[in-house]
Protein backbone atom coordinates (compact mmCIF):
# COMPACT_ATOMS: atom_id res chain seq x y z
CA UNK A 1 0.00 0.00 0.00
CA UNK A 2 1.28 2.88 -1.10
CA UNK A 3 1.76 6.13 1.80
CA UNK A 4 -1.08 8.05 0.27
CA UNK A 5 -3.36 5.42 0.32
CA UNK A 6 -2.60 4.72 3.61
CA UNK A 7 -2.98 8.20 4.79
CA UNK A 8 -6.84 8.25 3.15
CA UNK A 9 -7.53 5.10 5.19
CA UNK A 10 -5.90 5.11 8.52
CA UNK A 11 -5.29 9.03 8.68
CA UNK A 12 -8.91 9.45 10.26
CA UNK A 13 -8.40 7.35 12.82
CA UNK A 14 -6.28 9.39 14.96
CA UNK A 15 -4.99 12.54 13.36
CA UNK A 16 -7.85 13.64 11.38
CA UNK A 17 -10.73 11.82 13.41
CA UNK A 18 -14.06 13.17 12.15
CA UNK A 19 -15.46 12.95 15.99
CA UNK A 20 -12.70 14.08 17.58
CA UNK A 21 -10.83 16.51 15.32
CA UNK A 22 -13.59 17.44 13.05
CA UNK A 23 -16.13 16.97 15.59
CA UNK A 24 -18.90 15.77 13.23
CA UNK A 25 -21.15 13.13 14.07
CA UNK A 26 -21.31 13.24 17.83
CA UNK A 27 -25.00 13.01 18.35
CA UNK A 28 -25.39 9.38 17.04
CA UNK A 29 -22.26 8.59 19.19
CA UNK A 30 -24.01 9.40 22.25
CA UNK A 31 -26.93 7.41 21.33
CA UNK A 32 -25.29 4.03 20.35
CA UNK A 33 -22.70 3.33 22.51
CA UNK A 34 -24.81 1.42 25.42
CA UNK A 35 -23.08 -1.97 24.54
CA UNK A 36 -20.30 -2.71 22.15
CA UNK A 37 -22.11 -5.53 19.73
CA UNK A 38 -24.52 -1.86 18.81
CA UNK A 39 -21.53 0.02 18.19
CA UNK A 40 -20.19 -2.22 16.55
CA UNK A 41 -22.88 -2.72 13.98
CA UNK A 42 -23.17 0.96 13.84
CA UNK A 43 -19.81 1.42 12.85
CA UNK A 44 -19.98 -1.08 10.01
CA UNK A 45 -23.08 0.56 8.70
CA UNK A 46 -21.54 4.27 9.07
CA UNK A 47 -18.85 2.88 7.61
CA UNK A 48 -20.00 0.95 4.16
CA UNK A 49 -22.85 4.01 3.70
CA UNK A 50 -19.89 6.27 3.94
CA UNK A 51 -18.04 3.98 1.57
CA UNK A 52 -20.33 3.65 -1.17
CA UNK A 53 -21.58 6.82 -1.23
CA UNK A 54 -18.60 8.82 -1.53
CA UNK A 55 -17.48 6.22 -4.23
CA UNK A 56 -20.71 6.82 -6.37
CA UNK A 57 -20.67 10.83 -5.80
CA UNK A 58 -17.24 10.57 -6.97
CA UNK A 59 -17.86 8.67 -10.19
CA UNK A 60 -20.40 11.14 -10.93
CA UNK A 61 -18.69 14.20 -9.51
CA UNK A 62 -18.21 15.71 -13.37
CA UNK A 63 -21.75 15.36 -14.10
CA UNK A 64 -23.33 17.07 -11.12
CA UNK A 65 -25.10 20.40 -11.71
CA UNK A 66 -23.71 22.51 -8.94
CA UNK A 67 -27.09 24.22 -8.39
CA UNK A 68 -28.55 20.64 -6.89
CA UNK A 69 -25.31 19.08 -5.96
CA UNK A 70 -26.35 19.05 -2.18
CA UNK A 71 -29.83 17.12 -2.74
CA UNK A 72 -27.97 14.51 -5.47
CA UNK A 73 -26.04 14.01 -2.70
CA UNK A 74 -28.52 13.57 -0.23
CA UNK A 75 -30.79 11.07 -2.52
CA UNK A 76 -27.57 9.04 -3.08
CA UNK A 77 -27.19 8.74 0.96
CA UNK A 78 -30.64 8.35 2.07
CA UNK A 79 -31.46 5.24 -0.58
CA UNK A 80 -27.95 3.49 0.63
CA UNK A 81 -29.39 4.06 4.21
CA UNK A 82 -32.78 2.60 3.20
CA UNK A 83 -30.47 -0.36 1.99
CA UNK A 84 -28.63 -1.07 4.80
CA UNK A 85 -31.45 -0.94 7.13
CA UNK A 86 -33.47 -3.32 4.99
CA UNK A 87 -30.47 -5.56 4.74
CA UNK A 88 -30.18 -5.69 8.51
CA UNK A 89 -33.84 -5.93 8.80
CA UNK A 90 -33.50 -9.21 6.79
CA UNK A 91 -30.34 -10.82 8.29
CA UNK A 92 -30.30 -10.06 11.76
CA UNK A 93 -33.93 -9.07 12.79
CA UNK A 94 -32.54 -8.55 16.94
CA UNK A 95 -30.37 -6.02 15.88
CA UNK A 96 -32.05 -3.69 13.70
CA UNK A 97 -35.23 -3.69 16.30
CA UNK A 98 -32.48 -1.87 18.57
CA UNK A 99 -30.63 -0.01 15.64
CA UNK A 100 -33.38 0.46 13.43
CA UNK A 101 -33.72 4.40 14.67
CA UNK A 102 -29.88 4.82 14.60
CA UNK A 103 -29.11 3.33 11.12
CA UNK A 104 -32.09 5.96 9.98
CA UNK A 105 -30.40 9.36 10.99
CA UNK A 106 -26.94 7.69 9.38
CA UNK A 107 -28.49 10.19 6.76
CA UNK A 108 -28.27 13.29 9.11
CA UNK A 109 -25.15 12.07 10.10
CA UNK A 110 -22.33 14.65 9.41
CA UNK A 111 -19.88 12.51 8.43
CA UNK A 112 -21.50 11.46 5.71
CA UNK A 113 -22.37 14.59 3.62
CA UNK A 114 -18.90 16.08 4.91
CA UNK A 115 -16.85 13.80 3.68
CA UNK A 116 -19.07 13.64 0.03
CA UNK A 117 -18.82 17.20 -0.23
CA UNK A 118 -15.10 18.31 0.95
CA UNK A 119 -13.80 15.24 -0.43
CA UNK A 120 -15.58 12.89 -2.96
CA UNK A 121 -16.69 15.99 -5.39
CA UNK A 122 -13.09 16.78 -5.55
CA UNK A 123 -11.48 13.39 -5.86
CA UNK A 124 -10.88 9.99 -8.14
CA UNK A 125 -13.75 6.98 -7.31
CA UNK A 126 -11.09 4.49 -5.45
CA UNK A 127 -9.18 7.26 -3.00
CA UNK A 128 -13.28 8.47 -2.35
CA UNK A 129 -14.03 5.06 -1.59
CA UNK A 130 -10.77 4.64 0.63
CA UNK A 131 -11.68 7.91 2.35
CA UNK A 132 -14.90 7.06 3.27
CA UNK A 133 -14.43 3.76 4.66
CA UNK A 134 -11.29 5.45 6.59
CA UNK A 135 -14.09 7.98 7.96
CA UNK A 136 -15.95 5.45 8.92
CA UNK A 137 -13.16 3.64 10.45
CA UNK A 138 -12.36 6.98 12.39
CA UNK A 139 -15.88 7.07 13.65
CA UNK A 140 -16.18 3.99 14.18
CA UNK A 141 -12.57 3.38 16.21
CA UNK A 142 -14.52 6.28 18.69
CA UNK A 143 -17.53 4.42 19.45
CA UNK A 144 -15.54 1.41 20.04
CA UNK A 145 -13.76 3.32 22.95
CA UNK A 146 -17.13 4.94 24.29
CA UNK A 147 -18.88 1.98 24.28
CA UNK A 148 -16.34 -0.34 26.00
CA UNK A 149 -16.53 2.20 28.79
CA UNK A 150 -19.83 2.46 29.16
CA UNK A 151 -20.55 -0.68 28.57
CA UNK A 152 -18.16 -2.38 31.14
CA UNK A 153 -18.58 0.10 34.02
CA UNK A 154 -22.40 0.93 33.45
CA UNK A 155 -23.92 -2.84 33.03
CA UNK A 156 -20.03 -4.93 34.18
CA UNK A 157 -20.09 -6.54 30.34
CA UNK A 158 -18.51 -6.88 27.47
CA UNK A 159 -20.03 -7.67 24.02
CA UNK A 160 -23.29 -8.81 26.48
CA UNK A 161 -20.26 -11.12 28.15
CA UNK A 162 -20.13 -10.37 32.22
CA UNK A 163 -17.04 -9.39 33.05
CA UNK A 164 -17.92 -8.03 36.34
CA UNK A 165 -21.01 -9.26 38.36
CA UNK A 166 -23.99 -7.02 38.77
CA UNK A 167 -25.47 -6.81 42.82
CA UNK A 168 -28.65 -7.39 40.83
CA UNK A 169 -27.20 -10.56 39.66
CA UNK A 170 -25.77 -11.56 43.00
CA UNK A 171 -22.72 -10.37 42.31
CA UNK A 172 -20.61 -7.75 43.68
CA UNK A 173 -20.41 -4.38 41.01
CA UNK A 174 -22.56 -1.56 41.52
CA UNK A 175 -23.54 -0.73 38.09
CA UNK A 176 -23.03 3.17 37.00
CA UNK A 177 -25.81 4.59 36.37
CA UNK A 178 -25.16 7.82 34.65
CA UNK A 179 -22.71 5.72 32.05
CA UNK A 180 -25.96 3.74 31.21
CA UNK A 181 -27.47 7.37 30.23
CA UNK A 182 -26.67 8.62 26.72
CA UNK A 183 -25.13 11.53 27.84
CA UNK A 184 -22.41 9.88 29.71
CA UNK A 185 -20.64 9.83 26.23
CA UNK A 186 -20.25 13.63 26.42
CA UNK A 187 -17.54 13.25 29.20
CA UNK A 188 -15.93 10.07 27.75
CA UNK A 189 -15.88 11.62 23.98
CA UNK A 190 -14.34 14.75 25.78
CA UNK A 191 -11.96 13.21 27.05
CA UNK A 192 -11.04 10.98 24.21
CA UNK A 193 -10.69 14.63 22.44
CA UNK A 194 -8.18 15.69 25.43
CA UNK A 195 -6.06 12.63 25.08
CA UNK A 196 -5.56 12.60 21.66
CA UNK A 197 -4.94 16.48 21.59
CA UNK A 198 -2.40 15.86 24.26
CA UNK A 199 -0.18 13.79 22.33
CA UNK A 200 -0.88 15.26 19.27
CA UNK A 201 -0.66 19.29 20.27
CA UNK A 202 -0.88 20.07 16.82
CA UNK A 203 -4.31 19.66 17.15
CA UNK A 204 -5.38 22.21 19.53
CA UNK A 205 -7.10 25.27 17.84
CA UNK A 206 -4.83 28.24 17.68
CA UNK A 207 -7.14 31.11 19.69
CA UNK B 1 -17.71 24.29 -12.95
CA UNK B 2 -18.11 24.72 -16.46
CA UNK B 3 -21.13 26.62 -17.48
CA UNK B 4 -22.42 23.59 -19.93
CA UNK B 5 -23.69 21.56 -17.47
CA UNK B 6 -25.54 24.17 -16.03
CA UNK B 7 -28.24 24.69 -17.93
CA UNK B 8 -31.99 24.21 -16.87
CA UNK B 9 -32.48 21.31 -18.98
CA UNK B 10 -29.49 19.06 -18.34
CA UNK B 11 -30.25 19.84 -14.55
CA UNK B 12 -33.48 18.39 -14.29
CA UNK B 13 -32.78 15.17 -16.07
CA UNK B 14 -29.52 14.75 -14.38
CA UNK B 15 -31.91 14.83 -11.65
CA UNK B 16 -34.91 12.80 -12.76
CA UNK B 17 -32.24 10.07 -13.85
CA UNK B 18 -30.53 10.07 -10.06
CA UNK B 19 -33.91 9.66 -8.25
CA UNK B 20 -35.03 6.92 -10.82
CA UNK B 21 -32.08 5.04 -10.20
CA UNK B 22 -31.97 5.54 -6.05
CA UNK B 23 -35.91 4.67 -6.55
CA UNK B 24 -34.69 1.41 -8.49
CA UNK B 25 -32.29 0.36 -5.43
CA UNK B 26 -33.95 1.27 -2.61
CA UNK B 27 -37.43 -0.89 -4.42
CA UNK B 28 -35.37 -3.38 -5.18
CA UNK B 29 -33.98 -4.08 -1.91
CA UNK B 30 -37.30 -3.63 -0.36
CA UNK B 31 -39.02 -6.14 -2.35
CA UNK B 32 -35.97 -8.73 -2.75
CA UNK B 33 -35.79 -8.64 0.95
CA UNK B 34 -39.31 -8.57 2.39
CA UNK B 35 -39.68 -12.38 2.20
CA UNK B 36 -36.60 -12.85 4.60
CA UNK B 37 -37.65 -10.09 6.91
CA UNK B 38 -41.25 -11.13 7.48
CA UNK B 39 -39.67 -14.91 8.20
CA UNK B 40 -37.56 -13.49 11.07
CA UNK B 41 -40.25 -11.20 11.90
CA UNK B 42 -42.82 -14.67 12.52
CA UNK B 43 -39.85 -16.41 14.01
CA UNK B 44 -39.14 -13.54 16.87
CA UNK B 45 -42.77 -13.73 17.55
CA UNK B 46 -43.15 -17.66 17.52
CA UNK B 47 -39.88 -17.64 19.81
CA UNK B 48 -40.94 -15.08 22.32
CA UNK B 49 -44.60 -16.97 22.72
CA UNK B 50 -42.60 -20.61 23.05
CA UNK B 51 -40.23 -18.81 25.70
CA UNK B 52 -43.64 -17.55 27.78
CA UNK B 53 -44.90 -21.11 27.96
CA UNK B 54 -41.71 -22.13 29.18
CA UNK B 55 -41.08 -24.25 25.72
CA UNK B 56 -37.71 -22.44 24.57
CA UNK B 57 -35.39 -24.81 25.80
CA UNK B 58 -37.73 -27.91 24.61
CA UNK B 59 -37.66 -26.34 21.22
CA UNK B 60 -34.16 -26.04 20.57
CA UNK B 61 -33.10 -24.95 17.33
CA UNK B 62 -36.76 -26.06 16.13
CA UNK B 63 -38.50 -23.27 16.83
CA UNK B 64 -40.98 -23.29 13.75
CA UNK B 65 -41.89 -27.28 14.43
CA UNK B 66 -42.14 -27.14 17.82
CA UNK B 67 -44.57 -24.24 16.98
CA UNK B 68 -46.61 -25.93 14.75
CA UNK B 69 -46.97 -28.55 17.06
CA UNK B 70 -47.99 -27.00 20.26
CA UNK B 71 -48.96 -23.87 19.65
CA UNK B 72 -52.92 -22.86 18.70
CA UNK B 73 -53.55 -19.52 17.54
CA UNK B 74 -57.30 -18.32 17.95
CA UNK B 75 -58.36 -15.12 16.94
CA UNK B 76 -60.76 -13.86 19.52
CA UNK B 77 -63.05 -10.34 19.69
CA UNK B 78 -62.65 -8.88 22.96
CA UNK B 79 -65.76 -7.39 23.96
CA UNK B 80 -67.52 -10.47 23.33
CA UNK B 81 -64.41 -12.97 24.40
CA UNK B 82 -65.81 -15.38 21.76
CA UNK B 83 -63.70 -16.89 18.92
CA UNK B 84 -64.08 -15.47 15.72
CA UNK B 85 -62.72 -15.89 12.27
CA UNK B 86 -59.53 -14.10 11.22
CA UNK B 87 -56.12 -14.44 10.08
CA UNK B 88 -53.70 -15.17 12.72
CA UNK B 89 -50.46 -14.98 11.17
CA UNK B 90 -51.08 -11.25 9.95
CA UNK B 91 -52.69 -9.80 12.47
CA UNK B 92 -50.98 -6.71 14.27
CA UNK B 93 -52.81 -5.02 17.50
CA UNK B 94 -51.14 -1.60 16.65
CA UNK B 95 -52.13 -1.87 12.92
CA UNK B 96 -55.72 -2.47 13.43
CA UNK B 97 -55.84 0.23 16.53
CA UNK B 98 -55.17 2.42 14.19
CA UNK B 99 -57.96 1.78 11.59
CA UNK B 100 -60.81 3.62 13.07
CA UNK B 101 -63.24 0.68 11.69
CA UNK B 102 -61.00 -2.00 13.65
CA UNK B 103 -60.86 -0.56 16.95
CA UNK B 104 -61.94 1.53 19.59
CA UNK B 105 -61.01 3.96 22.81
CA UNK B 106 -61.15 2.27 25.97
CA UNK B 107 -62.98 4.37 28.46
CA UNK B 108 -60.78 3.54 31.10
CA UNK B 109 -57.29 3.60 29.08
CA UNK B 110 -55.09 3.10 31.86
CA UNK B 111 -52.59 1.67 29.92
CA UNK B 112 -51.81 4.72 27.85
CA UNK B 113 -52.86 2.81 24.31
CA UNK B 114 -55.42 5.71 22.84
CA UNK B 115 -56.86 3.39 20.56
CA UNK B 116 -57.33 -0.62 21.30
CA UNK B 117 -58.07 -2.95 18.21
CA UNK B 118 -61.27 -4.68 18.49
CA UNK B 119 -59.56 -8.25 17.89
CA UNK B 120 -57.31 -10.01 19.25
CA UNK B 121 -54.84 -13.07 19.10
CA UNK B 122 -54.68 -15.73 21.95
CA UNK B 123 -52.12 -18.63 21.75
CA UNK B 124 -53.33 -21.77 23.50
CA UNK B 125 -49.98 -23.69 24.26
CA UNK B 126 -50.28 -27.74 25.10
CA UNK B 127 -48.37 -30.54 26.69
CA UNK B 128 -47.33 -33.15 25.33
CA UNK B 129 -50.41 -34.92 25.99
CA UNK B 130 -52.60 -32.17 24.22
CA UNK B 131 -54.00 -30.88 27.16
CA UNK B 132 -53.74 -26.92 27.06
CA UNK B 133 -50.82 -25.66 29.39
CA UNK B 134 -50.77 -22.45 28.77
CA UNK B 135 -52.31 -19.29 27.46
CA UNK B 136 -50.51 -17.02 26.31
CA UNK B 137 -51.99 -13.58 26.04
CA UNK B 138 -50.42 -10.62 24.41
CA UNK B 139 -50.09 -7.51 26.31
CA UNK B 140 -49.03 -3.51 25.29
CA UNK B 141 -49.11 -0.52 27.48
CA UNK B 142 -47.08 2.53 27.93
CA UNK B 143 -43.55 2.53 29.68
CA UNK B 144 -41.58 5.54 30.81
CA UNK B 145 -40.63 6.48 27.21
CA UNK B 146 -42.95 4.39 24.39
CA UNK B 147 -45.28 1.19 24.12
CA UNK B 148 -43.69 -1.86 25.75
CA UNK B 149 -45.02 -5.02 23.94
CA UNK B 150 -44.88 -8.44 25.41
CA UNK B 151 -46.55 -11.67 26.31
CA UNK B 152 -48.01 -12.79 29.45
CA UNK B 153 -47.95 -16.54 29.91
CA UNK B 154 -51.10 -18.22 32.42
CA UNK B 155 -51.69 -21.40 33.31
CA UNK B 156 -54.77 -23.08 32.06
CA UNK B 157 -57.30 -21.49 35.28
CA UNK B 158 -56.78 -18.66 33.96
CA UNK B 159 -55.09 -17.26 37.56
CA UNK B 160 -51.53 -18.84 37.74
CA UNK B 161 -48.65 -16.56 36.04
CA UNK B 162 -46.67 -19.05 34.35
CA UNK B 163 -44.38 -15.87 32.62
CA UNK B 164 -44.25 -12.40 32.05
CA UNK B 165 -41.69 -11.84 28.57
CA UNK B 166 -41.85 -8.32 27.26
CA UNK B 167 -40.35 -8.56 23.22
CA UNK B 168 -40.18 -5.00 21.94
CA UNK B 169 -39.45 -1.92 24.22
CA UNK B 170 -37.35 1.10 24.72
CA UNK B 171 -37.23 1.25 28.52
CA UNK B 172 -34.15 2.95 30.02
CA UNK B 173 -31.09 0.06 29.67
CA UNK B 174 -30.38 -1.12 33.14
CA UNK B 175 -33.25 0.31 34.77
CA UNK B 176 -36.62 0.30 33.24
CA UNK B 177 -34.79 -2.59 30.32
CA UNK B 178 -34.21 -4.55 33.75
CA UNK B 179 -38.28 -6.24 32.81
CA UNK B 180 -35.43 -8.30 30.29
CA UNK B 181 -33.83 -9.23 33.61
CA UNK B 182 -33.86 -13.17 34.29
CA UNK B 183 -33.53 -12.61 37.68
CA UNK B 184 -36.86 -10.25 37.34
CA UNK B 185 -38.82 -12.21 35.02
CA UNK B 186 -38.51 -15.22 37.38
CA UNK B 187 -40.10 -13.90 40.38
CA UNK B 188 -43.29 -13.97 38.13
CA UNK B 189 -44.45 -18.22 37.56
CA UNK B 190 -47.19 -19.40 40.56
CA UNK B 191 -48.23 -15.49 40.90
CA UNK B 192 -52.06 -15.60 41.41
CA UNK B 193 -53.47 -12.60 39.05
CA UNK B 194 -57.05 -12.44 40.47
CA UNK B 195 -57.69 -12.41 44.29
CA UNK B 196 -60.55 -15.06 45.92
CA UNK B 197 -63.13 -12.41 44.68
CA UNK B 198 -61.59 -12.42 41.31
CA UNK B 199 -60.69 -8.95 41.22
CA UNK B 200 -57.27 -8.36 39.94
CA UNK B 201 -54.74 -7.81 42.82
CA UNK B 202 -51.35 -8.50 41.15
CA UNK B 203 -49.03 -5.68 42.10
CA UNK B 204 -45.43 -4.58 41.77
CA UNK B 205 -44.42 -3.43 45.42
CA UNK B 206 -41.80 -0.76 45.70
CA UNK B 207 -39.14 -2.30 48.11
CA UNK B 208 -39.78 -5.38 47.31
CA UNK B 209 -43.25 -7.96 47.90
CA UNK B 210 -42.98 -9.28 51.10
CA UNK B 211 -42.64 -13.50 51.44
CA UNK B 212 -45.18 -15.67 50.64
CA UNK B 213 -47.60 -12.65 48.81
CA UNK B 214 -48.96 -14.43 46.14
CA UNK B 215 -50.31 -11.24 44.29
CA UNK B 216 -47.22 -8.59 44.44
CA UNK B 217 -43.77 -8.92 42.22
CA UNK B 218 -41.03 -6.67 43.69
CA UNK B 219 -41.21 -3.22 41.70
CA UNK B 220 -38.00 -2.91 39.62
CA UNK B 221 -35.53 -0.58 41.39
CA UNK B 222 -34.91 3.08 39.92
CA UNK B 223 -37.28 2.53 37.52
CA UNK B 224 -41.18 3.76 39.31
CA UNK B 225 -42.25 4.45 35.69
CA UNK B 226 -41.94 1.28 33.84
CA UNK B 227 -43.02 -0.70 37.05
CA UNK B 228 -46.14 1.22 37.39
CA UNK B 229 -46.31 0.57 33.23
CA UNK B 230 -46.10 -2.76 33.79
CA UNK B 231 -48.79 -2.91 36.70
CA UNK B 232 -51.08 -0.84 34.61
CA UNK B 233 -51.03 -2.95 31.43
CA UNK B 234 -51.83 -5.95 33.12
CA UNK B 235 -54.19 -4.26 34.98
CA UNK B 236 -55.88 -3.10 31.57
CA UNK B 237 -55.64 -6.62 29.87
CA UNK B 238 -56.75 -8.83 32.11
CA UNK B 239 -59.78 -6.40 32.95
CA UNK B 240 -63.22 -5.95 31.30
CA UNK B 241 -61.56 -3.62 28.04
CA UNK B 242 -58.93 -6.25 28.19
CA UNK B 243 -59.16 -10.16 27.89
CA UNK B 244 -61.71 -10.33 31.20
CA UNK B 245 -64.93 -11.67 28.53
CA UNK B 246 -62.54 -14.12 27.10
CA UNK B 247 -60.91 -15.01 30.38
CA UNK B 248 -65.02 -15.42 32.03
CA UNK B 249 -65.72 -17.74 29.20
CA UNK B 250 -62.79 -19.87 29.24
CA UNK B 251 -63.01 -20.39 32.53
CA UNK B 252 -67.10 -21.15 32.12
CA UNK B 253 -66.22 -23.46 29.24
CA UNK B 254 -67.92 -21.65 26.82
CA UNK B 255 -65.32 -20.81 24.51
CA UNK B 256 -66.56 -22.22 21.20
Amino acid sequence: MSTDTKKVLFGPVVDNNPIALQVLGVCSALAVTSSLQNALVMTIAVMLVTGFSNLFISLIRNQIPSSVRIIVQMAIIASLVIVVDQVLKAFSYQLSKELSVFIGLIITNCIVMGRAEAFAMKEKPGVSFLDGIGNGLGYGAVLMVVAFFRELFGFGTLFGFEVFPLIQNDGWYQGNGLLVLPFSSFFIIGLIIWSIRQWKPEQVEKD
Amino acid sequence: MSSNKETFGKTIGFVFIICLVCAALVSISAVGLKPLQTANKLLDKQTKILETAGLLELAGNDIVATYNQRVDAKMIDLATGKVVEGDVNTFEERADARDKAKSSKPENDIAGLNRRADKAVVYFVKDEQGKIATIVLPIVGSGLWDLMYGFVGLESDMNTVKSLVYSDLKETPGLGAEVLNPKWKALWPGKKMFDEQNDIAIKLVKGGAKAGDIHGVDALSGATLTSNGVERTLHFWLGKEGYGPFITNYRAGGLN
